[in-house]
C-alpha cells in the first residue's frame, strides 16, 4: 500500500477496544433474539483482536439482523435490501487497510441478494459475511424465507411452506466462496471461534450462524442445541496426521465432501465445510494497478492522461 | 497490372489528372457513406474526421449503427469544414454507396448537384436522374485487384477513403500515418494491406471523372491550440479521470457500454480501478461503496439500467453521498430503439425516485461538453454531497468531433482521501450545514462514529422517525440544492437578448439549434437561443430572460406526452407558470435537422 494514498490521521494515541468503546446503540432487537449473541460475540473478537478502530468498517444490508452497524461504534453502513454484498465490495476493494464485515440475514442474502451472494463469493472479495439465519423474515412479521422449511406456517403460506428452501452451505460454495461455516448462536464459543477464522480467511468467507426468532420461529433450532434437548455435532477436521482414525476426518478442501456434509438432515453439522487459497480480486486488481503503474512509472496522473491526448491529436 | 494502382511509382499522379479541373473552393462538406455494417465504414469515417482534426479543421460526424452482432445496413456521416461546424449536416455534398439498397436508402438525403460515387461493382443508379453528379468506381474489384485474393474485399473502406483523399485534395501523408496509427500494433501485414488499399484508391483517376477540382479553403479561424479528435463516450470517459474519478462500477448496455470499457482499462493507470458487476443493481452498489469509502466514483447505464439503479440512487440522496450517475440516453422505453437516439429520460432523471429525493441533472451539449461537465459534476457531487446525473445520449456517444486539447495543467483534479481525525463535535449529518462524510479510517476523537444510513437520522446519522426531524432532514436535503441553483451561471443566449421567439434546449440538440438560430434570423426572423446544461436545479434568473421574449419553445427530442409539451418543457411551465412557454418535439429516434426545426418552430 502506498502510504501517500493513505495518510497517518492524527497524533492522538489510539484507545484500548473496550466492550464499551465499541458498543453504539441498544440493539433494537425482541428479548431473548439469537442476534443478541452474534452481536456479544463480535463484540469479544474485537476486544481480543485490538484492531484499529478507524478502520474497523461494520456494514449491512435490511433486516432484523442488518440493523447491527447502529449497534456497533464503528464506521458503519447501513446499506438498501440485498445490495449490501456488492455496496461492501467497493469498500473492500478500495480500501485495503480496512476490516470489513458484513452482516445480514436470510432473505436479505439468499434471496433479494441472493445473485450478489454468488458473484462475490465467484470473485472472491475480501470481507466477512455473517449471515445471521432464522428461517423466517422477522421485520416484516412472518413471511416465508428463502430458507423456511417446508411445512412451516407464515403469513404467506398459512398452510405451510411448499417450497423447496435454500441450502445456503451449498449454495455459497458453488458460488465460490472460499470459506465457509456453519454455526449456531446459541453455541458461543463455537460461534466465536469460527468467526474469528473466517475474519483471519483471506477471501470471501461466508458463516451462516442460525440465529432464532424467538417470536415468529420460536425453537427452530433447538434440534442444534443441546440445552433443549437438541444435539450440536461439529464437523471433525482432519488434522493429517496420518493416523487411521485422520482417514474418517473431513478434508476441508474436498468440495465434493463439502456437499456431502451440507446435505445432512437438519439441524445437521456446524463447522468449517470449505476453506481453499484462491487468489481475491482485491490482489489480482493490485496486480494489475502495479503492472498499469510501473508502465507510467514516475508520472503524474496529469502526465498520464497527457499521454493519452497526445495521441488523440 | 495497371500502373494506376501505385501512383507513388507512377508518371500519373493524382495531381497530374486534377491540373486541367476548374477549382471549387469549399468550406464545409458533408460526406455520407453508406455500406453495411462490417465493411468498415466507421474506421474509414474516423480516419477522416481525426484528419481533419489534425488539419485544424472543425468536424463533426454522425453514424448509424444497426443494434444487430454483425452486418445489416449502416452509415457514417463526415462533415469536415472550415468554419464552426455545428451539426452534422441536413443534406449530403457526397454519398458514397456501396450497394444497391445504400444507393437506394439514401440518394435522398443527396442534394442537388451533388455527387453520388457509387460501386459499380454493386449499383446501378438511375443515370437519367440529373439532379446528382454520377460516378462509378469499380470500388470491390479494384480492391480485390490490389490486395490480392484472400482479402477479398474487405480493405475497401480504405480504398475509398484514398479515392476520398485524392477527391478533396486531402493531405495523403497525413492519412497514411493515421492509418498506420490505427492498424499499428496488429500484424504488419494488416499495416501494409491497408496503406495498399489507401495508395489504390489515391491513385485511381477519379478526376477523371469529375468536372470540379474540389479543395477546401483555409480555416481562417484556425486556431493554435491543438484540437483532439474522440468521440462523446470518450470525452465523457476521460473528462471523468480529469475530474478526479478513480473508482466507478458499471455493467454492459449501448450505448453506454465504451464508457465503461475505457474507464475499465485507464483507471489502473492512475491507481483506480472500474469494476464490471453481476448487474446494474449491483454496478451502483459497488459505486456507492467506493463513495463510502471516501472516493468519487461514478456509475452509469442507459435509461433501463438507471431505472434498476434507482433505489440505491434513493439511498445515495438520503444518505447524502457524492456519486456520478451517467445516463447515455437511448430510444425508449424498455429495450425500446437501443442504438437510435432520444432525449426521453429527462422525467427519470429529475424525478425517477422514491419519497422526496433531491438530486442534480446536468446535460452535455457537445462532444466537448462531454469532457466539461464531467468536471461540473465532480465540483457539484462533492462540494453538495449529493448524487449528480450526467445525461447525454447515443448521437453523442458515437459521433466524433475534435476539440481544442483542454488545458490539464489548470482543470486537472487530483484526488485525495481525507482521513484527518474528525473533532468531536463533528457530526455526519448537521442541519445547519452541507453533510461532510468521515469515511472509514478517519479517527473520530469524540469516540462515537458515524453510521450513514438509509433510514430517516438525526443529525450523528441515528435512526429517527421523529416527525419534526423528518421534515427538518428533508428540508436540508433540499435546501443544499437551492443554494447550488445560486451557484450555477445563466447560460448566454445566443442571438439578441430580446425578440419574438427563444428557442430553448438541452444536450445534444445544441447544434442544430444554434444553426437553425442563424437560418431564422437570415429569413427575417426575431429569434435568439438558449441551451440548458444544468437543468436539476435551474439556474436563477430563467424567467427573467423569458419575459423579454414572445414565444418560448423548447426544441426535443421526446414526446409531447398528456400536458402536450415535451418533458423539458412541462418542467419549465410548472416552474414558472408561463404560458408562452411551449415545445417542439419529435420522436423519430434520429438527430434534428436544421430544416426540421425551422419548419417546426417557424411554421
Amino acid at each position: 500500500m502506498n502510504p501517500v494514498d493513505f495518510p497517518s490521521v492524527s497524533s492522538a494515541e489510539p484507545q484500548r477496544l473496550t466492550k464499551k468503546s465499541i458498543s453504539a446503540d441498544h440493539p433494537t432487537w425482541c428479548p431473548a433474539c439469537g442476534d443478541f449473541a452474534v452481536l456479544a460475540c463480535f463484540y469479544k473478537i474485537l476486544e481480543k483482536r485490538q484492531l484499529q478502530h478507524e478502520n474497523i468498517v461494520t456494514l449491512a444490508g435490511i433486516g432484523c439482523s442488518s440493523r447491527f452497524p447502529y449497534f456497533v461504534n464503528s464506521h458503519g453502513a447501513h446499506f438498501i435490501h440485498g445490495r449490501a454484498v456488492p455496496f461492501a465490495s467497493g469498500v473492500s476493494l478500495s480500501r485495503p487497510d480496512t476490516h470489513v464485515f458484513l452482516f445480514g440475514g436470510d432473505g436479505d442474502g439468499f434471496s433479494i441478494g441472493g445473485n450478489h451472494l454468488e458473484h462475490g463469493a465467484r470473485k472472491n472479495i475480501r470481507l466477512t459475511y455473517v449471515i445471521m439465519d432464522n428461517f423466517v423474515y422477522g421485520l416484516t412479521k412472518k413471511q416465508t424465507s428463502p430458507t423456511s422449511p417446508i411445512g412451516y406456517r407464515s403469513k404467506t403460506d398459512p398452510t405451510g411452506v411448499i417450497d423447496q428452501p435454500v441450502n445456503p452451505i451449498k449454495k455459497v460454495i458453488a458460488a465460490g466462496a472460499t470459506f465457509v461455516a456453519r454455526t449456531h448462536a446459541t453455541q458461543v464459543a463455537h460461534m466465536m471461534q469460527i468467526m474469528e477464522r473466517a475474519m483471519d480467511h483471506d477471501g470471501f468467507s461466508v458463516v451462516e450462524c442460525l440465529s432464532e426468532c424467538v417470536e415468529f420461529f420460536p425453537g427452530a433450532f433447538d434440534a442444534g442445541n443441546p440445552r433443549k434437548g437438541g444435539r450440536f455435532q461439529t464437523i471433525d477436521e482432519k488434522k493429517w496426521d496420518g493416523t487411521p482414525e485422520d482417514d474418517a476426518r473431513h478434508d476441508t478442501t474436498d468440495e465434493v465432501a463439502a456437499y456431502r456434509l451440507a446435505d445432512m438432515e437438519f439441524p445437521g453439522l456446524f463447522g468449517v465445510f470449505f476453506e481453499i487459497d484462491r487468489p481475491t480480486k482485491n490482489a489480482m486488481e493490485k496486480k494489475w494497478i502495479d503492472d498499469q503503474r510501473a508502465k507510467n512509472f514516475g508520472l503524474t496522473d496529469r502526465e498520464v492522461l497527457q499521454k493519452t491526448f497526445n495521441r488523440m491529436k | 497490372m495497371s500502373p494506376l494502382l501505385f501512383p507513388e511509382t507512377s508518371p500519373l499522379s493524382a495531381e497530374t489528372h486534377r491540373a486541367d479541373l476548374r477549382p471549387e473552393h469549399i468550406k464545409d462538406a458533408v460526406i455520407r457513406l453508406a455500406g453495411n455494417s462490417q465493411d468498415g465504414i466507421q474506421t474509414a469515417g474516423a480516419l477522416l474526421a481525426r484528419l481533419a482534426g489534425r488539419s485544424a479543421q472543425d468536424v463533426m460526424t454522425y453514424m448509424t449503427i444497426p443494434s444487430t452482432i454483425s452486418g445489416g445496413p449502416s452509415i457514417f456521416q463526415v462533415r469536415v469544414g472550415s468554419g464552426e461546424v455545428l451539426s452534422a449536416g441536413d443534406e449530403a455534398d457526397f454519398l458514397v454507396a456501396f450497394y444497391q439498397h445504400s444507393y437506394q436508402d439514401h440518394v435522398d438525403f443527396l442534394r442537388d448537384g451533388g455527387v453520388l460515387l457509387f460501386d459499380s461493382d454493386h449499383v446501378q443508379p438511375n443515370l437519367q436522374d440529373k439532379r446528382f453528379i454520377h460516378v462509378g468506381v469499380p470500388i470491390t474489384g479494384l480492391t480485390v485487384e490490389a490486395l490480392g485474393g484472400t482479402a477479398k474485399d474487405k480493405g475497401k473502406n480504405i480504398f475509398v477513403l484514398g479515392l476520398l483523399a485524392s477527391i478533396f485534395h486531402l493531405d495523403a501523408e497525413k492519412l497514411k500515418a493515421l492509418i498506420r496509427e490505427r492498424f499499428g500494433g496488429k500484424d504488419e501485414s494488416i499495416v501494409n494491406t491497408a496503406l495498399i488499399a489507401f495508395q489504390a484508391g489515391y491513385g485511381f483517376p477519379v478526376s477523371d471523372l469529375l468536372s470540379r477540382r474540389y479543395e477546401f479553403e483555409p480555416n481562417l479561424h484556425a486556431r493554435e491550440q491543438a484540437q483532439l479528435t474522440m468521440d462523446g463516450n470518450q470525452a465523457l470517459a476521460y473528462g471523468l479521470i480529469a475530474a478526479g474519478v478513480r473508482y466507478g462500477a458499471g455493467y454492459p448496455i449501448t450505448p453506454w457500454s465504451s464508457v465503461m470499457e475505457i474507464l475499465r482499462s485507464e483507471l489502473p493507470k492512475y491507481n483506480g480501478m472500474f469494476v464490471q458487476a453481476e448487474d446494474e443493481l449491483a454496478a451502483v452498489s459497488l459505486a456507492l461503496g467506493f463513495s463510502f469509502a471516501g472516493h468519487l466514483a461514478v456509475t452509469g447505464s442507459a435509461g433501463p439500467g438507471i431505472s434498476l439503479k434507482t433505489e440505491a440512487i434513493g439511498w445515495a440522496s438520503m444518505a447524502e453521498m457524492p456519486l456520478i450517475v451517467v445516463n447515455v440516453q437511448r430510444g425508449g422505453p424498455s429495450t425500446g430503439l437501443p442504438t437510435n437516439v432520444e432525449q426521453s429520460d429527462l422525467y427519470q432523471a429529475v424525478f425517477g425516485a422514491h419519497g422526496d429525493s433531491p438530486r442534480v441533472v446536468l446535460a452535455a451539449s457537445t462532444v466537448e461538453d462531454c469532457f466539461y461537465i464531467a468536471l461540473e459534476a465532480a465540483r457539484i457531487a462533492l462540494k453538495y454531497s449529493t448524487p449528480v446525473f450526467i445525461l447525454s445520449d447515443s448521437s453523442l456517444a458515437t459521433r466524433i468531433e475534435a476539440f481544442d486539447e483542454p488545458d490539464l495543467q489548470k482543470i486537472m483534479r487530483n484526488p485525495a482521501l481525507d482521513l484527518t481525525a474528525r473533532p468531536a463535535e463533528y457530526k455526519p449529518y448537521p442541519l445547519d450545514g452541507i453533510t461532510r462524510h468521515a469515511p472509514p479510517g478517519s479517527r473520530m476523537l469524540g469516540g462515537k462514529y458515524p453510521v450513514v444510513t438509509g433510514l430517516e437520522h438525526d443529525e450523528w446519522g441515528h435512526p429517527t422517525a421523529n416527525p419534526k426531524l423528518h421534515a427538518a432532514m428533508t428540508a436540508k436535503r433540499r435546501q443544499k440544492l437551492r443554494l447550488l441553483a445560486e451557484d450555477i451561471p445563466l447560460p448566454p443566449i445566443h442571438g439578441d437578448a430580446e425578440g419574438d421567439t427563444l428557442m430553448i434546449g438541452w444536450g445534444s440538440t445544441y447544434g442544430p439549434i444554434r444553426e437553425a438560430v442563424v437560418k431564422a434570423r437570415e429569413m427575417g426572423h426575431r429569434a435568439s437561443a438558449l441551451h440548458l446544461r444544468h437543468l436539476h436545479p435551474l439556474p436563477g434568473g430563467l424567467n427573467q430572460i423569458f419575459a423579454h421574449f414572445k414565444r418560448i419553445i423548447v426544441v426535443e427530442m421526446n414526446d409531447i406526452g398528456l400536458f402536450g409539451y415535451g418533458q423539458m418543457a412541462t418542467i419549465l411551465r410548472a416552474r414558472f407558470c408561463n404560458p408562452a412557454i411551449t415545445s417542439f418535439t419529435k420522436t423519430d429516434g434520429l438527430t434534428f435537422r436544421v430544416r426540421e426545426i425551422i419548419e417546426g418552430v417557424f411554421p
